[in-house]
C-alpha cells in the first residue's frame, strides 16, 4: 500500500502536480493528516492520498523529493525467474500474404539499438506457410537470427496458434526484450502470449531505450489521448515485451551483404491445433490505401458538407500519394466508411503529414492524430480547436482553396 | 447463454484539459462515463440476448464509484451487475486486471465475454485478451459482426487494417467489440427505474479466493517510473494572403516533406 | 428554477434531453428537409419507454400522468418540435381511449400504444369544421352490430403513420354537437384510406394527411363510452392534451434560446462577443424570462390535472395560450440574434421561428383559447 511519512512532508504539493488521478490532496487540519491507523500527529500543510482515486502509479514516489512517499509491494507467487537466463532482443516478424510488413523493419532499427546497448543479438520471429524467403530481408534489415515456423495453418494470422508457437519459443530461446508493432494482430497476440509467459507487457509505445546497467527496457507510452506520457519498466519478469506504435521509428535500412542464421522450429500437431479458425479473408475495397500505413492522410470532416465533395480530397490525396480520412461526424453522416474514421473511436495515426479539412477539432479528433509530424488546418471558423495542434492553419473556403492546393502540388511533383 | 460484458469507468475524455500553467491534468469536475467502446460491447450483448436468449452480466473491476457504470449498464437492459472492488487491487496493471476479471468471470459463469477493443484511458486493447489467456478459451478481437451462434460455434468478422476476417470459433468465447459492430441504445425508463434500486453484486479479492500476493501492485510485473507531460506542439503558423498566395506558401513548405 | 420534480421526473427529463440530444437534434434538419416520417426516432423513443408515461400501469404504462408526457414533449421540441408533434400526437390519440374507453377496449389498445409498437392520431378536423366542431359531416351509420363510416378528416396529425385512430363522426346530424361520437378506427380496416399529404411551414417531420372514410365497416364495440358523447370526448381530450401542445411550445422557445445563447457568445463583432451588447443581453433576458413563465404554467397546470382538478378548460387553454405566443416571439427573437445567419436555413434558428408558428393554430388556435378562458371566468363569476 501507499502512505505519506508525515514527519518528511513538508508540504511543498509536488505530489500533486504529478498525480494523474487527482487523489492526492493537500490538508492543513492537523488532525486529518493522520494516517490510516490514527497515529502521527502533523502541523501545517501535509500531502493524504485518497486511496479510492491512487492507482498506485508511483508517479508521487518519483516526484517527491524528500522520500517522504512510501509504496510497499509484496512478492508475487508468480514464480521468480532467473533474469540473467534470458537473452536477446526479439521482433515479431508479423507477414500478410506471406510479406513481412514494414511495421517489422522500423523494430528491427529499434532492436538493433537496443541489442549494441545490452551486448546482445537481433533475432526476428517469422510465422507463415512459405515464407522462409522473407527472411533474407529480415537478415539485410539487421535481424542476426530468424525464428522460423512454417505451417500452411499458419498462413494467415490465429490467435491461438500463434500464441502456443511463439510461447514455446519463449520458453525455449529466453528472449530478454520481445516487440512487435502495436497493430491489430501485435495487439491481440502479445496480450495473450505475456499472460500466459507471465510477463509484463506495454502497448503502443512511441519510445524505447534501455538501462544499460539493470538491463532494463524504458518503455514509453501516451496516456489520456496523449495528454501525459508513462515511462513503464518491467523489473522481475522476462521477457520485457512492447508493441510500439507504427511509423513512430524509423525503417532500418537495408545492408545487401548481411547475412544471418535461420532457426527452423519443428512444431507437432497440438501447437497447431487452434478453436478459432479463419475461413476468409475480404478485401475492402474503399479502403485500398490503409490510413494506419500511410505516410500522408487528408482528412475531412463535417465541413466538406456532402458526401461528393469528398472527391476532392481523394484528388489531392492521389496527388500525394496519400489516403483519405473522416472525422467521427463525416462518418456518422455516412459520407465515408468506418475504416476511414480518424480519432479515439477510430483510428489512431502518425502520418508525416496529416490535411484537416473543414474538422473542427474535437479532443476526440485530435487524440487520433495529434502525433503527426505535420499537421494542416483548412476551416472557415478561425476559433476551430483544430487550429491549436496545426502546424500551417488556413482560414478559409476548403472548397476554394484545396482544389487549387491539388494544382500546385501536381506541377511540384512533376 | 450466459453473456458478460466488461466494463470500465473512465473519465470523461472531452474533459481532460491541461492547466497551461502547471501543466498537469485538470481533473476537477471530471464527469465519469463508461468507457466508449464498452457501450458496443453492451449493446451487442444486448443484442446477442435478443436474438439467442440468455442471460447478461456486466463486471466492472474498480474504486467504489464505478458501480454508477454498473448501474448504467443495468438502464441499458444488462440483467445483472458485478463490482469487484477491493483496496487490494490498486496498482494493477494488465495482467493483474485480467487476471482478477478472469476469476470474477469464472466465478459469475460465461459462455461468451464482451470486451470493448480498448480503454479510452488506458488505450492498451490488452485486457481482453489477457482474460481469455488466463481462462485458456479462444479470443477474437477487433470484431465488427456476429454473423451466427450456431450448435455451439459462432462466426464473427474481425476488422483487420485492409478489410476483414471471417473467423470461426468454438464457444465459450472471448470477443472485444469496434465501434462499427453496432449503435448502442440509450438508456430505458422502466430500465433505469429498475437500475436504481438494484442491488450491485461486490466481490473482494477474498470473495475470488485469490492471494493478496497475485493482485493489484503485487501482480503487477509492470511498473510506470515515470509521468510526464509531453513537450508542447511548436506553435502553428497561420497562413494569410490570397488563397494563391496561400497555395503556393503551403507547397513550398512541404516540398521536401512530399518529395522526399 | 427547481420545479420540485420527482427523482423520476427527474430521470425521465434526463433520459429524453440525452435522446433530443444525441438522437434528435442530429437529424433534425434533414427530416424538415425531406418530410419523412421520423420512424427510427419513433423507434429510440419507444424502446426507451418514453410512449409509457401518459399510459396507466395497469395497461403497461408507467403511470399516465400528463406532467411526465410534458417533461418528454419540452425536452423533444427543444432539439425538434416536428418530431416532438409526432409523439405529442400519439398521445393526444389515446387520450380518448384513456378517459373513456371500457376495460376491454384499454386492454386491447392501450398496451402497444404504451410499448410504442403501435401510435395513435387523432381525427377530428374537417375541411368545414375547425374551430366549430358541430359542423363535422364525417357519419357513422349504425348497421347491426356495425357503424358505417363515411366522410373525410383533413389536417391529422399521424394520418397515414398511425395505427389507431380516434374518429369523431356524427351518428345524429339533427342534434348538432351533441350528435357527434368517437370511435376507435384500425388502420387497414377496409374502407379507411389516406388521402393529401400536406407540405407545411413547419414541424416538417411530422406528417399531416387526409383521412378518408367510404363506407368503412367497424364493429359496434368500437364506440367510445355512448352516442353523442363525442363533443365531450373531444374536450375533455383536449383538456389533457393542451398543456402537452404547451410543452411543445415551451421546449421550442427553450430550444431557440439555447441557439442564440450559444450563437450570442461565439460571434464576435467590434472585436467582442455580441453577447456582451446590452441590446442583445436585453433580449435574451426577455426571451428566457416569458419562457420561464411559461414553463411556470404549463407545469402547474399538467399539476393540477395530475392532482385530480376536474375542471381544467381554463387553465389549460392559459397554458396553451401562453406558451404558444411565448414561442412566437422568442423564436421571432432568436432569429433577430443570429442576424442573417438567423434567416438562413444552413443555421437552425429560423426552423424553431416556423415550427413555433403551429403551436398558435392547432388543437384550438389562440383565438379559440381565449374564448374558453373568457367563458371560463364568466362561468366562475356567477357561480360567486
Amino acid at each position: 500500500m501507499i502512505s505519506v511519512i508525515l514527519d518528511k512532508c513538508v508540504g511543498c504539493s509536488l505530489c500533486i502536480k504529478v498525480c494523474p488521478f487527482g487523489a492526492i490532496k493537500l490538508v492543513d487540519s492537523p488532525r486529518a493528516c493522520v494516517d490510516a491507523f490514527g497515529r502521527g500527529e502533523a502541523v501545517g500543510k501535509k500531502a493524504v492520498i485518497d486511496l479510492d482515486k491512487c492507482n498506485l502509479c508511483g508517479a508521487c514516489l518519483e516526484s517527491c523529493k524528500f522520500g517522504a512517499i512510501r509504496l510497499d509491494k509484496k512478492e508475487s507467487i508468480i514464480k521468480k525467474i532467473k533474469l540473467e537466463d534470458y537473452k536477446g532482443v526479439w521482433v515479431f516478424a508479423e507477414q500478410k500474404k506471406g510479406k513481412v510488413q514494414s511495421v517489422a523493419f522500423e523494430l528491427l532499427a529499434k532492436a538493433k539499438d537496443l541489442a549494441k546497448d545490452l551486448n546482445t543479438e537481433v533475432s526476428a520471429v517469422l510465422l507463415g506457410d512459405n515464407v522462409e524467403n522473407q527472411a533474407a530481408e529480415l537478415f539485410q534489415r539487421g535481424a542476426d537470427n530468424v525464428y522460423l515456423v512454417e505451417d500452411a495453418k499458419l498462413a494467415s494470422f490465429c490467435d491461438e496458434a500463434y500464441t502456443k508457437i511463439i510461447v514455446k519459443l519463449i520458453e525455449k530461446y529466453k528472449p530478454e526484450i520481445f516487440l512487435s508493432g502495436a497493430t491489430t494482430i501485435g495487439r491481440s497476440l502479445m496480450a495473450r502470449i505475456a499472460v500466459i509467459v507471465n510477463a509484463g507487457l506495454t502497448a503502443d509505445c512511441t519510445g524505447l531505450d534501455v538501462d544499460k546497467e539493470k538491463r532494463l527496457l524504458l518503455q514509453t507510452r501516451p496516456a489520456f489521448g496523449g495528454n501525459i506520457m508513462a515511462t513503464i519498466i518491467c523489473p522481475n519478469h522476462r521477457p520485457q515485451m512492447a508493441t510500439v506504435r507504427h511509423k513512430v521509428m524509423k525503417e532500418a535500412g537495408i545492408d545487401k551483404n548481411r547475412k544471418g542464421k535461420i532457426i527452423r522450429e519443428k512444431l507437432n500437431d497440438d501447437a497447431l491445433f487452434s478453436r478459432t479458425n479463419v475461413l476468409q479473408f475480404v478485401e475492402e475495397i474503399s479502403s485500398t490505401v490503409n490510413i494506419a500505413e500511410a505516410d500522408i492522410i487528408v482528412s475531412g470532416g463535417r465541413g466538406m458538407k456532402a458526401k461528393e465533395n469528398f472527391i476532392l480530397l481523394e484528388e489531392l490525396a492521389r496527388v500525394l500519394g496519400g489516403a483519405v480520412g473522416a472525422s467521427r461526424s463525416a462518418v456518422d453522416s455516412g459520407w465515408l466508411g468506418y475504416s476511414h474514421q480518424v480519432g479515439q473511436t477510430g483510428k489512431t495515426v502518425c502520418p508525416k503529414i496529416y490535411f484537416a479539412c473543414g474538422i473542427s477539432g474535437q479532443i476526440q479528433h485530435l487524440v487520433g492524430m495529434q502525433s503527426s509530424k505535420i499537421i494542416i488546418a483548412i476551416n472557415s471558423d478561425p476559433y476551430a480547436p483544430i487550429f491549436n495542434v496545426a502546424t500551417y492553419g488556413i482560414v478559409g473556403d476548403l472548397f476554394e482553396i484545396i482544389p487549387k492546393l491539388t494544382e500546385e502540388f501536381k506541377k511540384a511533383r512533376q | 447463454m450466459k453473456i458478460v460484458v466488461c466494463i470500465k469507468q473512465v473519465p470523461e475524455t472531452t474533459e481532460v484539459k491541461i492547466n497551461p500553467e502547471t501543466n498537469t491534468l485538470v481533473r476537477e469536475g471530471v464527469q465519469s462515463i463508461i468507457n466508449p467502446f464498452d457501450m458496443y460491447a453492451i449493446e451487442e450483448a444486448l443484442r446477442l440476448k435478443e436474438r439467442f436468449g440468455g442471460e447478461t452480466t456486466a463486471i466492472s473491476m474498480g474504486p467504489p464509484q464505478a458501480a454508477e457504470a454498473l448501474r448504467q449498464a443495468l438502464s441499458l437492459g444488462i440483467d445483472n451487475a458485478i463490482l469487484v472492488c477491493d483496496r487490494a487491487f490498486a496498482g494493477s496493471d494488465t495482467w493483474a486486471t485480467s487476471f482478477t476479471l478472469a476469476s470474477a468471470i469464472k466465478k459469475s459463469g460465461f459462455d461468451i465475454i464482451i470486451c470493448g477493443k480498448q480503454a479510452s484511458d488506458g488505450d492498451t486493447a490488452q485486457v481482453g485478451p489477457g482474460i481469455s489467456a488466463h481462462l485458456d478459451i479462444p479470443q477474437v478481437t477487433y470484431v465488427r459482426k456476429i454473423e451466427s451462434i450456431i450448435n455451439g460455434q459462432i462466426k464473427v468478422e474481425r476488422l483487420m487494417e485492409e478489410g476483414f476476417d471471417i473467423i470461426e470459433s468454438s464457444l465459450p468465447v472471448l470477443i472485444t467489440v469496434v465501434k462499427e459492430i453496432n449503435e448502442p441504445r440509450l438508456a430505458s425508463l422502466k430500465n433505469m427505474m429498475r437500475a436504481k434500486k438494484a442491488v450491485i453484486t461486490q466481490w473482494t479479492y477474498k470473495d475470488l479466493e485469490l492471494n493478496e500476493a497475485d493482485i493489484g501492485l503485487n501482480g503487477s510485473p509492470t511498473k510506470v517510473v515515470k509521468i510526464f507531460t509531453p513537450p508542447p506542439k511548436e506553435k502553428g503558423k497561420l497562413l494569410e494572403g490570397t488563397t494563391e498566395e496561400i497555395v503556393r506558401n503551403l507547397v513550398n513548405s512541404l516540398k521536401g516533406d512530399i518529395c522526399g | 428554477m427547481d420545479y420540485l420534480l420527482t427523482e423520476e421526473q427527474k430521470m425521465l427529463q434526463e433520459l429524453s434531453r440525452e435522446i433530443a440530444r444525441e438522437k434528435i437534434k442530429p437529424v433534425a434538419g434533414e427530416y424538415d428537409k425531406t418530410e419523412e416520417f421520423p420512424w427510427p426516432i419513433m423507434k429510440i423513443l419507444a424502446q426507451s419507454d418514453l410512449f409509457s408515461v401518459f399510459v396507466p400501469s395497469e395497461y403497461g404504462g408507467t403511470g399516465g400522468s400528463v406532467m411526465d408526457l410534458c417533461i418528454v414533449t419540452e425536452e423533444l421540441s427543444r432539439a425538434c418540435g416536428g418530431i416532438a408533434v409526432c409523439y405529442a400526437a400519439s398521445a393526444l390519440g389515446t387520450f380518448p381511449i384513456i378517459l373513456f374507453g371500457n376495460d376491454e377496449q384499454k386492454k386491447k389498445y392501450l398496451p402497444p400504444l404504451a410499448k410504442g409498437t403501435s401510435i395513435a392520431a387523432f381525427g377530428l378536423t374537417e375541411p368545414a369544421a375547425g374551430s366549430d366542431a358541430s359542423a363535422i359531416q364525417t357519419t357513422a351509420k349504425k348497421v347491426g352490430d356495425h357503424y358505417v363510416l363515411n366522410g373525410t378528416k383533413h389536417f391529422i396529425t399521424n394520418g397515414g403513420e398511425a395505427d389507431i385512430y380516434t374518429i369523431v363522426a356524427m351518428t345524429d346530424k339533427t342534434k348538432g354537437a351533441r350528435g357527434a361520437s368517437a370511435f376507435i378506427v384500425e388502420r387497414g380496416t377496409p374502407g379507411f384510406t389516406f388521402g393529401k399529404k400536406e407540405d407545411k411551414l413547419g414541424i416538417r417531420a411530422s406528417v399531416t394527411r387526409e383521412l378518408i372514410f367510404t363506407d368503412c365497416k367497424i364493429p359496434a364495440a368500437n364506440l367510445l363510452s355512448k352516442e353523442g358523447m363525442g363533443f365531450i370526448i373531444t374536450m375533455k381530450t383536449f383538456d389533457m392534451s393542451r398543456p402537452g401542445v404547451a410543452a411543445q411550445a415551451l421546449g421550442i422557445a427553450q430550444g431557440a434560446i439555447d441557439i442564440a445563447i450559444e450563437y450570442a457568445n461565439e460571434r464576435k463583432q467590434f472585436g467582442k462577443a455580441i453577447s456582451s451588447f446590452q441590446g442583445i443581453q436585453f433580449m435574451l433576458a426577455d426571451m428566457a424570462t416569458k419562457t420561464e413563465a411559461a414553463r411556470a404554467l404549463v407545469y402547474s397546470c399538467a399539476r393540477a390535472i395530475d392532482s385530480g382538478s376536474k375542471d381544467v378548460a381554463k387553465e389549460s387553454a392559459m397554458a396553451k395560450l401562453f406558451a404558444s405566443d411565448v414561442a412566437m416571439e422568442v423564436t421571432t427573437d432568436a432569429v433577430q440574434i443570429l442576424g442573417g445567419y438567423g434567416y438562413m436555413k444552413e443555421y437552425p434558428a429560423e426552423k424553431f421561428m416556423r415550427d413555433a408558428k403551429i403551436t398558435q393554430i392547432y388543437e384550438g388556435t389562440n383565438q379559440i383559447q381565449r374564448n374558453i378562458i373568457a367563458l371560463g371566468l364568466i362561468k366562475e363569476s356567477k357561480k360567486k
